[in-house]
């Protein structure tokens, strides 16, 4: 029921926007929204934009996940090292 | 850029599910307040990735599962007057009242149409001057403000055949009320993305401050509820239960503030009845006096709270109130699978296409 859906406002008249919606072009109420600018990205919800989509903080959070990637190639190095360690000892024991 | 693709990347989401699990050490109890959250959870089989370690735990959902038997009811016997045409969104017209759905009543000869949106409803009465349309006002706070700039348009165009029966419910009230019964322990909640939206993420710092539980406001993409997930795991494991905002795109530390204004205009805080969590003070949203001649109570003499049962189908041997709760799994339910589907549902949770139980039906079996 809170389902939201981001969309880019194509253009502006008075209160209300138009946005392609699923291949579907349709009219949206900026009224919750009246900073919103024809080309940004909105959540829209029930016929009214709830939100305008932060474009920065959406980087932000990309940005997390390329660090991520980055320590998980790190675990993942250091436990193939780990691995190798054992390796070199069991042989050294056996 | 709306970035989907990104959020929805397999290898983050690998990435994250491992970063979940190196953090939990023993073990992590999560309760998500969405039927969003829910559905998505099963549907990219989160639930399985992350199990046994982390336990993800349905809570009340959509405000359609939460509505009570005696509001449907009510809005039943409203559209059996013969001058009301009702407007509804479309989730709630399977659900059971009593002895009947709206779905039922429109068989029987009610006139009951289905709306996207709330402006739809103001068409209506725009196109039907001769009728007087009733609108269900559904929802949480997502949905609200809708509701009110609609409210608000009606009064500016002095719309005479228009009115809304609201039903509107806070989420914060109700996460309160749960935690407060003690049935379901809990190291953190995911927050709902979109109530947030509006109400801003620091509206759930109460959960860390006065309950001692983390909170993660969560998007609904797969990597926005693992980012979320790992924000609750590094909380348990650094002891420190935060309010954290894992949506950052859609959601401000203050929220729709023009949304939350116009809330305030035309609504007033009341008392809610709530399926599975009964009358909870101060949890629903009636409509403020200076706004009366577009309250359908108002309009037609209806008390504040409808009379009747709250959860008629419990009879019947349905747990939807005990789901609604996270107090038991869907499969805990004797009804679930069996005598209760998707296609026959029984009570609200398998009704609704985010209820809990119709997640869990849908997509049981999914593995990531």
């Amino acid at each position: 029921m809170c389902l939201a859906i981001p969309v880019r406002i194509e253009e502006i008249t008075g209160q209300m926007a138009r946005v392609a919606l699923g291949g579907v072009s349709r009219e949206v109420s900026l009224v919750l929204t009246p900073e919103a600018q024809a080309g940004d990205y909105v959540l829209i919800h029930t016929g009214y934009a709830i939100s305008v989509i932060d474009e920065a903080e959406a980087q932000e959070t990309l940005r997390l996940f390329a660090e991520l990637e980055e320590a998980s190639r790190e675990v993942e190095a250091e436990e193939a090292a780990a691995r190798n360690d054992r390796s070199r000892e069991d042989a050294t024991l056996s | 850029m709306t970035h989907m693709e990104s959020f929805r990347d397999p290898a983050t989401a690998r990435r994250l599910i491992d970063a979940i699990l190196r953090q939990v050490t023993g073990s992590l109890r999560v309760i998500e307040f969405c039927g969003g959250h829910t559905h998505a959870i099963m549907r990219y089989g989160l639930r399985d990735a992350l199990a046994p370690q982390v336990t993800l735990l349905s809570g009340p959902g959509c405000p359609v599962c939460v509505t009570a038997s005696a509001d449907i009811d009510q809005a039943i016997a409203l559209s059996q007057r013969p001058e009301i045409t009702l407007a509804t969104f479309g989730d709630m017209i399977r659900v059971p009242g009593t002895k009947t759905s709206l779905q039922g009543a429109r068989a029987e000869g009610s006139d009951i149409r289905v709306v996207y949106s709330a402006l739809d409803a103001l068409q209506l009465a725009r196109e039907l001057p001769a009728r007087e349309i009733v609108m269900l006002g559904i929802g949480f706070e997502t949905t609200a403000p809708t509701i009110a700039a609609a409210i608000a348009q009606a009064r500016a165009e002095s719309l005479k055949n228009w009115s809304v029966y609201s039903m509107h419910k806070l989420t914060t009230p109700a996460m309160r009320a749960i935690l407060d019964a003690g049935e379901v322990a809990v190291d953190a909640v995911l927050g709902p993305g979109h109530v947030a939206a509006i109400t801003g993420w620091e509206a759930w710092s109460f959960l860390a401050t006065e309950y001692g539980v983390s909170c993660a406001v969560a998007g609904f993409e797969p990597t926005d509820i693992l980012q979320a997930l790992l924000a609750c795991a590094q909380d348990k494991a650094a002891g420190q239960p935060r309010v954290t905002n894992s949506y950052g795109r859609g959601v401000s530390a203050e929220g729709n503030l023009v949304a939350q204004g116009l809330m305030a205009q035309v609504f007033t805080t009341a008392d809610a009845a709530w399926r599975g969590l009964g009358i909870i003070p101060d949890s629903g949203l009636a409509i403020a006096p200076e706004y009366a001649a577009f309250d359908a109570r108002a309009r037609y003499a209806l008390p504040g709270l409808a009379e009747g049962p709250l959860d008629a189908e419990a009879a019947l041997g349905c747990r939807c109130g005990e789901v609604l709760r996270g107090v038991v799994e869907p499969a805990g339910c004797p009804l679930f699978g069996t005598a209760c589907t998707p296609a026959h549902p029984v009570g609200p949770c398998m009704v609704s296409a985010e209820g809990s139980c119709a997640a869990h039906y849908r997509y049981q079996g999914v593995v990531a």
